[in-house]
């Protein structure tokens, strides 16, 4: 069993989902899923497209029944494989990937259509200041096909956080939107949520989306959630090649369990992060893969091990190099841009891990 | 291009700024007050039962998944295909005294006398909403398809119960297009003249048609005329503003087939017997007792003579479909080339008689008409020149049919974007010759189907044919409404049927093209 690699000792299990299995006509969509989300907390549900993380948005919010396990939300189960509570009285608000707003509303009846409960002045009110938060301030009147991209976004948003949702979902919220536009709206996105203290469960393929929003992070790979925890466990702890892979860039250099439970490479031999020992049994003689970071590799002139550029990506601030060793192998570096190399020149490297992860 | 439609148009309307006093005290007392009453009482109910019945099959249809409901898609499409006046004198042999039902009703329940009459304003809403509410169910249908179970969703994520949803949120989106869809339907109602001559309902256009045949005074008829248009030109206003609704409303997600709600126990078998029920009565059984009447006297009638009509209405339809292709390809060529304020104000009131009823417009253009042939005879040629002949009928068809073989063309010029001009020109493909290898095979489609649908809409058509024929000249469409007027319904059977034919096209022209968008 999947075990959650952030430090989650807390008691108060928020959102729970427990051992959820989906099918769809016989098919099996996702299985085995669990994970909690602690009050106020944002969770990302992160994977390639077509890995079942939207079907499983859509069993929490109701409109998707599940065949297996439960799924319970401050003490209530919303959903068992037996019993289904309607969609309408789980008070989950959630923003969908094209936004769904009613085109014959304008912005400030957008956001007061959940608030049908509320009396007509107090409604009106609450949306307003919904309006101002969300920087929409005059817009009130706008019909939202006058409204560009973020911003019908935003107003989405507002309008599911209006009745004041005990969980908030967000399905693929950034993916009409311009890649520039992403990453600032999703900071802006969070400081929203975290403001009215809701909790927040999201669904993305991208990862910087991911990293920019989310508390806790979930890979999905395959029916099966491969990881759950923070972005920076997610990155420097994979549990396995897949999440190694899927999030972040590097390479894997081979390697040779020995006798103290170290790991030689071609580059020496390091002591292996103690997560990893806890997730991956290997026993001596075995032979693994190193995962190595491009960040793993420092740039130093004064060092003896040196390796030949064969490929350089310039990025601004810094050049992404392949290099490779002298048996052949390759590495990633991220180097400070004012080292500019020629191809096929030798380099001075120095390694720097601090998670030395294997598989 | 835009001449005739102006033609006619200013004959009708110099006529409500010039009232005739003499024919005005007449029908100011006899004829108005009840066929404006009338007319505007059958809009009104036809508009409601045609969009009650559309827009809830639309729904069931799009949204909800039963037994049978792939095959109900398309196959509520088809009453489209029987005409208005078809429809209405098969549902009174259907429904009247001596009819198959009250028939029914009498032998295995002793009396019938409770049942209601269909010569009644009843039996004229059926009649027409009938026939026209597959222009509704089509179009709403459209718009709950692409909202999907969405729309549902978001009001359920908003804490409401589905059918607080469906009331809230499902309906109000669609609200553009059941608006266009029920204007659509009170245009047709409002130029429609065969289904309330047959029902002896009398309206505006019936009031027009007798003022002209019956008390032979054209002044009276345009004054008729020039109320009626006021109507149109009131419903032709706001279908306009739906349609600009329609546009900012469209939505951008296209919803998954694999998510409809699965009606579960009595509520499928209501949703299925009422589809069954809608298409029973507007297609199956007007069919059957088509064929009822017709098959037993086939020997009698398929004569010489029934081939006659058969040959006057595909000469019709054949000149008038090659005429207005023609005026609609050169003017789409024309709007393209040119877009000068002028061009496109040419096009606006070009493909605006799509609105103007058949009635008007066959009054509308006689007086011009008349006027030209006494011009001429001033000059010394033999008259009446024009006046009877077939040249006033083809004006009076590409003035009403010419949006109908536009609309298909300009959207398939429209894909002609500016860009493959150029990537022709760079390959040293211009002028005639671009036209031939690139555009031609890119709106060959289009053509093809503005051809088809003026062919069959000018076949089916009724009043213009009635009152702009040459004398003695007969169609299929003239032969059923004389008969069936007269109540010899087993002899229009068998022409009506070959319109019902016809008209079968388009719609299996709709439900191909609808198919291959879901």
């Amino acid at each position: 069993m999947l075990k959650s690699t952030s430090a989650s000792t807390a008691t108060d299990h928020y959102l729970s989902v427990d051992n959820v299995s989906i099918q769809f006509d016989q098919a099996e969509i996702l299985a085995n899923i669990s994970f909690d989300l602690q009050r106020g907390d944002i969770g990302v549900l992160l994977g390639p497209s077509g890995c079942g993380k939207t079907t499983l948005l859509r069993s929490i919010a109701g409109f998707e029944s599940i065949s297996a396990g439960a799924i319970r939300l401050g003490g209530n189960t919303l959903s068992t494989a037996k019993k289904m509570q309607p969609a309408e009285q789980r008070h989950i608000g959630m923003v969908f990937q094209d936004y769904a707003l009613f085109p014959h509303l304008n912005v400030l009846d957008n956001i007061s259509f959940g608030l049908f409960r509320l009396p007509k002045g107090q409604a009106k009110k609450r949306a307003e200041e919904l309006v101002s938060q969300i920087g929409l301030s005059g817009k009130e009147q706008v019909m939202p096909h006058e409204l560009s991209g973020g911003e019908q976004q935003r107003v989405a948003l507002a309008r599911a956080l209006a009745p004041e949702p005990q969980l908030l979902l967000l399905d693929e919220p950034f993916s009409n939107l311009d890649v520039d536009l992403r990453e600032s709206l999703s900071r802006e996105v969070r400081e929203i949520i975290k403001q009215s203290n809701t909790t927040a469960l999201m669904v993305t393929h991208d990862q910087h989306e991911a990293f920019a929003i989310a508390d806790l992070i979930g890979v999905i790979h395959a029916r099966k959630l491969e990881q759950w925890g923070s972005a920076y466990s997610i990155y420097h702890q994979p549990n396995n090649a897949f999440v190694a892979d899927f999030v972040g860039r590097g390479v894997f250099l081979d390697g040779d369990i020995l006798a103290d439970g170290k790991v030689a490479t071609t580059l020496g031999s390091f002591e292996r992060d103690p997560e990893n020992v806890r997730q991956h049994q290997v026993s001596p003689g075995d032979k693994v893969k190193v995962l190595l970071r491009p960040d793993d590799i420092i740039h130093d002139d004064n060092s003896s091990l040196t390796a030949r550029v064969t490929t350089r990506y310039f990025r601004g601030a810094e050049f992404l190099y392949t290099l490779q060793l002298a048996n052949g192998e390759e590495l990633l570096a991220l180097v400070p841009s004012h080292h500019d190399h020629a191809i096929n020149e030798l380099i001075g490297i120095r390694l720097e891990i601090d998670h030395v992860v294997v598989f | 291009m835009a001449v005739p439609t102006l033609l006619a148009l200013s004959g009708v309307v110099a006529a409500l700024f010039n009232p005739d006093l003499s024919s005005l005290s007449h029908l100011l007392a006899h004829v108005l007050p009840d066929a404006v009453q009338n007319t505007v009482l059958l809009v009104i109910g036809v508009a409601f039962v045609s969009t009650l019945i559309g827009v809830s099959l639309a729904w069931l249809t799009a949204v909800c998944d039963f037994p049978l409901r792939g095959f109900f898609v398309w196959a509520l499409i088809l009453p489209m295909a029987i005409p208005g006046y078809v429809m209405a004198f098969t549902l009174v042999g259907i429904f009247e005294y001596t009819g198959p039902v009250q028939d029914f009703l009498r032998n295995h329940l002793g009396s019938s006398h409770w049942f209601p009459d269909i010569y009644s304003f009843g039996g004229v809403v059926m009649a027409l909403s009938f026939s026209l509410y597959p222009y509704t169910y089509m179009l709403v249908r459209n718009a709950f398809q692409t909202q999907g179970r969405r729309s549902l969703e978001v009001g359920q994520s908003l804490g409401m119960s589905v059918k607080r949803s469906f009331w809230r949120v499902s309906l109000p989106m669609a609200r553009p297009w059941i608006a266009g869809g029920m204007l659509l339907v009170m245009m047709e109602t409002l130029s429609d003249f065969g289904t309330v001559a047959i029902f002896n309902y009398d309206t505006l256009t019936s009031a027009i048609y007798k003022s002209w045949f019956g008390l032979y005074s054209l002044p009276a008829a345009l004054q008729v005329a020039s109320v009626l248009l006021v109507f149109v030109v009131l419903i032709t206003l706001m279908e306009r503003k739906s349609r600009s609704a329609q546009r900012f409303s469209q939505s951008r997600s296209v919803s998954l087939q694999a998510q409809r709600i699965k009606l579960q126990g009595v509520n499928r078998w209501v949703a299925l017997s009422f589809c069954i029920t809608v298409f029973a009565l507007a297609f199956v059984m007007p069919c059957l007792r088509l064929l009822w009447w017709a098959v037993p006297n086939i020997d009698v009638e398929l004569t010489s003579q029934f081939w006659r009509y058969v040959a006057g209405s595909m000469t019709l339809s054949l000149i008038a479909m090659t005429i207005i292709a023609a005026l609609a390809l050169f003017m789409a060529f024309a709007a393209r080339t040119h877009s000068s304020p002028l061009a496109k104000l040419t096009v606006r009131i070009s493909t605006l008689g799509y609105a103007l009823p058949g009635t008007v417009l066959a009054v509308g253009l006689f007086a011009p008409i008349a006027a030209f042939d006494r011009l001429l005879g001033h000059w010394g040629v033999p008259t009446p020149f024009l006046q009877g002949t077939m040249v006033v009928m083809m004006l009076a068809y590409s003035v009403r049919f010419m949006a109908v073989a536009f609309t298909p063309l300009e959207s398939n010029l429209l894909r002609i974007t500016p860009s493959i001009d150029a990537a022709a020109k760079s390959l040293g493909v211009s002028g005639v010759k671009m036209l031939g290898k690139v555009h031609m095979p890119m709106i060959r489609g289009g053509v093809a189907t503005a051809m088809i649908l003026v062919f069959v809409d000018v076949m089916k058509e009724l009043p213009i044919t009635l009152m702009t024929r040459p004398f003695g000249f007969n169609t299929l469409a003239v032969r059923i409404f004389e008969l069936s007027s007269e109540g010899l319904w087993e002899r229009a059977a068998l022409p009506a049927l070959a319109i019902v034919l016809v008209g079968l096209i388009p719609a299996f022209m709709l439900i191909t093209r609808s198919d291959r968008h879901a």
